[in-house]
């Protein structure tokens, strides 16, 4: 059953199509993800699904209800944490938490029993009558996924959920996210631009590009339709290499970075005594080798012509000032 | 209106209270501007002679300390919703299932309950200092104007903060707009002998919520027009500020 369905969903900022007629589905119970580089068109994809935005074009359906014409009952079935912090730092978690209860029309028992649940799951139960000024990021992350969830959403939608937080507090995130899916059979739909989170957490994901999906299968799939696996080795003359091994015809593609060549093939196992035996030919000299099943990065990059990378260190300044202010104040 | 609409406007209105008890020095701040106007003003000219001056100039001068305060503090509650929007909190706000006009009433009615106390512990303290009340119903009146003042003055920053994205834009009509208005209300000085600024503040819609608050609240020697001439303006420029501020706030994006 599809929860989530999008009908040429557009938004067009003056001369700018942010989002370009994308129509796709979330099923029912599903981790589904929107992976795309900055500027994407992500945030406006969810702030349309969220009812914050109007779309300039086609429409969406949540649970049934049309986002323009029935927004009261889309905003009673979801829960939204936003790419920006959305609390109030001069309140306490239990306070944000009892104003979003509130907000929501929870009763009082509902109320009381339901803010020790979430604080629960997402371990805040001792910081909980702290201000949230003083919590620390990631805190203020866990408080966040805990209020969405206050309300019992049939979808979550979640805008990077741990964009600008250490590797660390990332995993603990990853952790919730799984449980809520699976504990409170919340559907959920995340967005981010990291293609490991995509691989751990996503049933299926959506690739978009300049407000465009270009591709959307689970992960698997999305990995068969490069049906390679990828060899990366590292070399005393890469440039050499790389012109002999282009010659080859079981070679699908072949980049080369500073002193490394990374390459597509089929069954990589079995290439790897032939590239070195091509290699000790022309005396060339390999320091290492290794063979990885593809990642994300990789399908993107071959969907794309770019890798997501790229982009992430055009935009690193934006990155970091962002998870400046997540931190700050 | 459902259950869960007085809920919503209930918990605004708390939230409001709560980061209201908790800011002690901006609370302290805008007590003790007005006080000190109040005080030094107050004592200072205490025994100066100003043509259309009736009476003690403490006493002309406290109902236009009190509305001031009330003013500056009920806009600045309206404008906050730009830290709203700065700060993101306004998006969980709005994606929340409860309709634009509930969230503008608890948010205006938050932002006047603090103005009001603040206008309270004025005029108490310009008792203390020796201001007496005319009468009874008098003062009764006086407070309705209070409330009055400060609705209208949320309005007028709910527009503000619609319109504009960062707080140099309200600083600027601060300076500009709100400062000459409130020095042509009569609040400071008395207009009524001078014919121009007279027939000026009759466009000066500051004018007639300070002389309706003087003239119930100490008596209409020094006021122009009668209270209850004043209150019914006074009450239409509530309604149309109050209009004007939920319309913007309601068109304004995230
Ligand atoms: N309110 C707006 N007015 C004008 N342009 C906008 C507005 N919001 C977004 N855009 C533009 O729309 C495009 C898509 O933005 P969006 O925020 O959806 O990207 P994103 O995929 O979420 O990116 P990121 O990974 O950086 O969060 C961008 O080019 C952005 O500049
Ligand atoms: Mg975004």
């Amino acid at each position: 059953m599809n929860i989530v369905e999008t009908f040429n969903l557009t938004k067009r900022f003056n001369d700018l199509t942010a989002v370009d007629h994308i129509s796709f589905s979330v099923r029912k119970g599903e981790i589904f993800g929107f992976l795309g580089p900055n500027g994407a068109g992500k945030t406006t994809t969810i702030k349309m699904l969220t009812t914050l935005l109007n779309p300039t074009e086609g429409t969406a359906k949540i649970c049934g209800y049309d986002i323009v014409r029935d927004r009261d009952m889309v905003r009673q079935s979801i829960g939204v944490v936003f790419q920006e912090p959305a609390l109030d730092t001069m309140l306490t978690g239990r306070e944000n938490l009892d104003f979003h209860a509130r907000m929501y029309g929870l009763s009082r028992e509902e109320r009381t029993t339901r803010i020790e649940e979430v604080l629960k799951l997402v371990n805040l139960v001792e910081k909980k009558d702290t201000l949230v000024k003083y919590y620390s990021g990631g805190m203020k992350r866990r408080l966040e996924i805990a209020r969405a969830l206050m309300h019992f959403p049939k979808v979550l939608f979640l805008d990077e959920p741990t964009l600008g937080l250490d590797a660390q507090t990332r995993r603990t995130i990853w952790e919730y996210i799984k449980r809520m899916n699976k504990e409170e059979k919340t559907t959920i739909f995340l967005t981010t631009h990291y293609m490991d989170e995509a691989d751990f957490l996503c049933d299926r994901v959506a690739i978009i590009d300049h407000g465009k999906i270009i591709a959307l299968d689970t992960i698997p799939n999305l990995k068969n339709a490069i049906g390679n696996d990828v060899i990366i080795l590292s070399c005393s003359q890469p440039t050499d290499l790389r012109k002999r091994l282009e010659r080859e015809d079981w070679v699908k593609s072949i980049e080369q970075h500073n002193s490394s060549l990374t390459l597509g093939v089929e069954m990589g196992e079995e290439k790897i005594p032939i590239i070195v035996e091509i290699s000790q030919k022309i005396g060339v000299k390999i320091k290492s080798i290794s063979v990885r099943k593809p990642t994300l990065d990789d399908v993107f990059l071959h969907f794309t012509g770019r890798r997501i990378r790229d982009e992430k260190d055009a935009n690193s300044s934006l990155e970091k000032r962002s998870s400046f202010r997540r931190r700050g104040v | 209106m459902r259950a869960n609409e007085l809920q919503a406007i209930y918990i605004m209105w708390m939230r409001q209270m709560k980061r209201f008890v908790r800011s002690r020095s901006r609370v302290i701040s805008m007590i003790i501007q007005p006080l000190f106007f109040l005080i030094f003003l107050g004592v200072g000219f205490r025994n100066v002679q100003m043509p259309g001056l009736e009476g003690s100039f403490i006493d002309f001068l406290a109902p236009g300390i009190v509305a001031m305060a009330i003013l500056f503090s009920s806009m600045f509650a309206g404008v906050s919703v730009l830290w709203d929007k700065q700060f993101g909190f306004l998006q969980e706000v709005l994606v929340a299932p409860v309709s634009r006009f509930s969230i503008i009433i608890g948010r205006t009615l938050g932002g006047a309950t603090t103005a009001l106390i603040q206008g309270l512990i004025i005029l108490i303290i310009s008792f203390i200092l020796g201001v007496r009340p005319s009468s009874i119903p008098g003062l009764l009146l006086a407070i309705v104007f209070m409330i009055l003042i400060a609705f209208s003055a949320v309005g007028f920053g709910l527009v503000i903060a619609s319109r504009m994205n960062d707080f140099e834009g309200f600083q600027l009509i601060m300076n500009i707009i709100m400062f000459p208005l409130l020095f042509l209300s009569s609040a400071f000085f008395p207009v009524k002998e001078d014919m121009v600024l007279r027939t000026l503040s009759f466009f000066n819609p500051l004018f007639y919520m300070v002389d309706g608050l003087r003239g119930s609240l100490i008596g209409t020697e020094n006021s122009i027009f009668s209270p209850f001439m004043d209150l019914v303006v006074v009450i239409i420029i509530c309604v149309a500020m109050l209009s004007l501020g939920s319309y913007s706030f309601s068109k304004s994006e995230v």
